[in-house]
C-alpha cells in the first residue's frame, strides 16, 4: 500500500462513512422505517427511506460534518446509490469537487 | 356552461382511455355514463369524502352540473375539522366510496357511489353552475374553503388540443388538492388517459407505474421532481412535458430536469388554491420575467410591499364564510414574497412564515405549542431551515426551564431525546423538528410577541 500524506484537519473517509451510516440508521429508527442493508450499490429509492428522511439526514450531517454537498451541486448529478451518497460527503469533506 | 360530464363527452375520449391507479381503473366512457346519485343530490351542497382518488373523480363528474355545491375533502383531513367545514359550506349530504370508513356522527345523509353502470342513465338536468369548494389552510388549524366554478378552474387550459397523439397524463399530486385537480381536469377535458398514484407509495414504484402506463405529461412539486432525480428508474420515463408547481422551482431543479429530459417541455406554474393558475413559465429559468407584472391580459399582477398580488378570472370567487379573499380592487394578496433581480422576479418565501416542507405546510406556532408542552421547555421558536431535498425542514430553538442544563452535556442529550420523542408522538413527521438547539433566551417584539425572521 502506497504511503499517503495524512491531512489531520479532515476526517478520514472511514470516519465520514461511519458518521453517514450512523445518521441514516438513527433517522430510520426515529422515523420507524425498515432500512435495507447499507451496501454501496443499494439504490436510495429502495432503501426504505422517504424524501423527508433524506432531508433530516442531510440536515444532521450538515450539523455534524459542517458540509452540505447538495447545496453546491451545480450540474445534473444526484446520488442514486448509497455508495454515491457517501462519496459525495467524502468528496465534500476533502474540500474537492466530486 | 357545459358540465364536466358534457366536456369529457365533447372531447371524444379514445375508447381505451382510462383514469387509473395501481390496481383500479375507470374508463372515461364509464366515468360519464355512471348515473349513480347525481339526481338524488340535485341542488344540494355535498361533501365529497372519498377513500380513493378514483372515487373522488367519479363523484366530481356525477355532481358537477347537478349539485349546488361540491366540497372536495383532501386526504387526511382531520375528522375534528369536518363539523366546521359542514357548517361553513352548508353541507347537506356526504358522497363517498366507502360509507363504512366515514367518521361517526357527521349527522348527514350518506350517499354511496355505485359501480359505473349500476344505475340507468339519469335524466337529471346537469346545467347548474356548481360551486366547487376546496380546502386551504388558514392561519389557525381549521381549513378555509375557497369557492371556484368549473369554468374558472379550466380557464388556464388550452382550448384546442395540439396535433399528434393525445397526452397521457400522470401526477404526483392527489387530485383532491388544487394541483392534482388541475391535472385531472386537463386530462378529462382533453379526453386523455391519466395515471394516479398515492403519496404513501414508494417513489420508485410510482415512477415504474407511470412508465408502464406510458405517461407522457407529468405534474408535481419541485420536491417530487427532486425525488425523481434521486431515483434510479427501472423503466425510464419518456416524458414530453414536465410541470412543476406549488413551491419555488429553483434553477438547480430546472437544470437537472432539463439534463434528464432534454426533449421535454419543462413548465413551472404559479398557482394557488385561492388565485387559481396565475401564470406559466417555460423559458427554463427560475422566477418569472419582469414584464409579467403590469402587463395586459386576463391575469393581472402587481407587487405591493414585496408580495405578489393577483387579479384573475381564474381565481376563486371568495371564501365560504366571512373572510374577504380580495381587496377592494379585486386583487388577491398571495403572501408570496418576490424580489426583482437582474430583470427577473424571484420568489423569496412566504410572508406569513409558513414553513413549506416538500409541499406540506407547517405553521411554526403549532410546533411551538407542542414543544412548549414538554415539562422541561420554557419557550421555543420554530423556523424554516433550508433543505436541498424538501425545500425546507423544521428547526427549533428551545429555552429550557432549568438553566443548569446549559452546563451539562449529558442532561442536554437526555432532554433533546426526550423533547424530540415528545414531538414525534404529537406531530406528523414533517412537522417534527429536524434540529433542536438550546438557547438562553429569545428576542421579543415591542408588542411582546416572539420575533420571527419572516415577521
Amino acid at each position: 500500500m502506497q504511503e499517503t500524506a495524512i491531512d489531520t484537519r479532515a476526517p478520514a473517509s472511514d470516519d465520514i462513512r461511519s458518521v453517514v451510516v450512523a445518521a441514516i440508521e438513527a433517522t430510520a429508527q426515529a422515523q420507524e422505517k425498515a432500512l435495507q442493508p447499507l451496501v454501496d450499490d443499494l439504490l436510495l429509492a429502495e432503501s426504505g427511506l422517504d424524501s423527508l428522511c433524506f432531508a433530516i439526514i442531510v440536515a444532521q450531517l450538515e450539523d455534524e460534518l459542517g458540509v452540505d454537498p447538495f447545496s453546491t451541486l451545480n450540474d445534473a448529478f444526484f446520488p442514486v446509490t448509497f455508495g454515491e451518497f457517501v462519496g459525495l460527503y467524502e468528496a465534500a469533506a476533502r474540500g474537492g469537487a466530486s | 356552461m357545459a358540465s364536466l360530464r358534457a366536456r369529457i363527452a365533447a372531447a371524444r375520449p379514445d375508447p381505451g382511455a382510462r383514469l387509473a391507479a395501481p390496481g383500479a381503473s375507470l374508463g372515461l366512457g364509464d366515468l360519464i355514463r355512471s348515473g349513480g346519485f347525481g339526481a338524488e343530490l340535485a341542488g344540494r351542497s355535498v361533501l365529497v369524502l372519498t377513500a380513493t382518488q378514483i372515487g373522488a373523480a367519479q363523484a366530481l363528474v356525477e355532481l358537477d352540473g347537478r349539485a349546488r355545491r361540491l366540497v372536495l375533502c383532501p386526504p387526511g383531513a382531520p375528522a375534528e375539522h369536518l363539523p366546521h367545514v359542514i357548517a361553513e359550506a352548508g353541507v347537506e349530504a356526504v358522497a363517498t366510496d366507502r360509507p363504512e370508513q366515514l367518521p361517526a356522527h357527521l349527522g348527514l345523509p350518506v350517499h354511496a357511489l355505485r359501480p359505473p353502470g349500476a344505475a340507468a342513465a339519469t335524466s337529471a338536468a346537469d346545467d347548474l353552475a356548481t360551486e366547487w369548494l376546496m380546502f386551504t389552510s388558514g392561519t389557525t388549524g381549521a381549513p378555509k374553503l375557497v369557492i371556484h366554478k368549473l369554468d374558472g378552474l379550466t380557464a388556464a387550459l388550452s382550448p384546442t388540443a395540439p396535433a399528434g397523439p393525445r397526452p397521457v397524463w400522470g401526477t404526483f399530486y392527489d387530485i383532491r388538492r388544487f394541483g392534482g385537480l388541475q391535472a385531472l381536469l386537463r386530462a378529462l377535458t382533453g379526453g386523455c388517459a391519466m395515471a394516479l398514484s398515492e403519496a404513501s407509495s414508494p417513489i420508485a414504484d410510482r415512477l415504474a407505474w407511470f412508465a408502464r402506463f406510458g405517461v407522457s405529461h407529468l405534474t408535481g412539486t419541485p420536491s417530487h421532481w427532486r425525488l425523481l432525480l434521486m431515483t434510479a428508474q427501472s423503466e425510464p420515463l419518456d416524458l414530453a412535458y414536465l410541470r412543476l408547481s406549488g413551491e419555488i422551482a429553483d434553477q438547480a431543479v430546472l437544470d437537472q430536469l432539463g439534463a434528464m429530459f432534454p426533449k421535454a417541455r419543462i413548465v413551472h406554474a404559479y398557482a394557488s388554491t385561492e388565485a387559481g393558475v396565475g401564470f406559466e413559465v417555460d423559458d427554463g429559468l427560475e422566477g418569472f420575467p419582469e414584464d409579467f407584472v403590469g402587463r395586459d391580459g386576463p391575469v393581472e399582477l402587481k407587487v405591493v410591499d414585496g408580495s405578489l398580488r393577483i387579479r384573475s378570472p381564474r381565481a376563486a370567487s371568495g371564501y365560504a364564510g366571512p373572510t374577504a379573499l380580495t381587496d377592494e380592487a379585486g386583487f388577491i394578496d398571495s403572501g408570496d414574497m418576490v424580489e426583482l433581480r437582474e430583470g427577473r422576479w424571484r420568489f423569496v418565501g412566504r410572508r406569513g412564515g409558513v414553513i413549506n416542507v416538500g409541499g406540506l405546510k407547517v405553521h411554526p406556532e403549532e410546533v411551538e405549542a407542542v414543544l412548549n408542552r414538554h415539562p422541561a421547555v420554557r419557550m421555543s421558536r420554530v423556523q424554516a431551515r433550508r433543505s436541498p431535498i424538501t425545500g425546507s425542514v423544521v428547526s427549533a430553538e428551545v429555552a429550557l426551564d432549568d438553566p443548569q442544563a446549559a452546563n451539562s452535556p449529558e442532561l442536554q442529550a437526555r432532554l433533546r431525546a426526550s423533547i424530540l420523542d415528545h414531538c414525534r408522538a404529537a406531530l406528523p413527521p414533517h412537522k417534527t423538528p429536524v434540529s433542536l438547539r438550546f438557547v438562553a433566551g429569545m428576542q421579543m417584539t415591542a408588542a411582546g410577541k416572539l420575533e420571527r425572521a419572516n415577521a
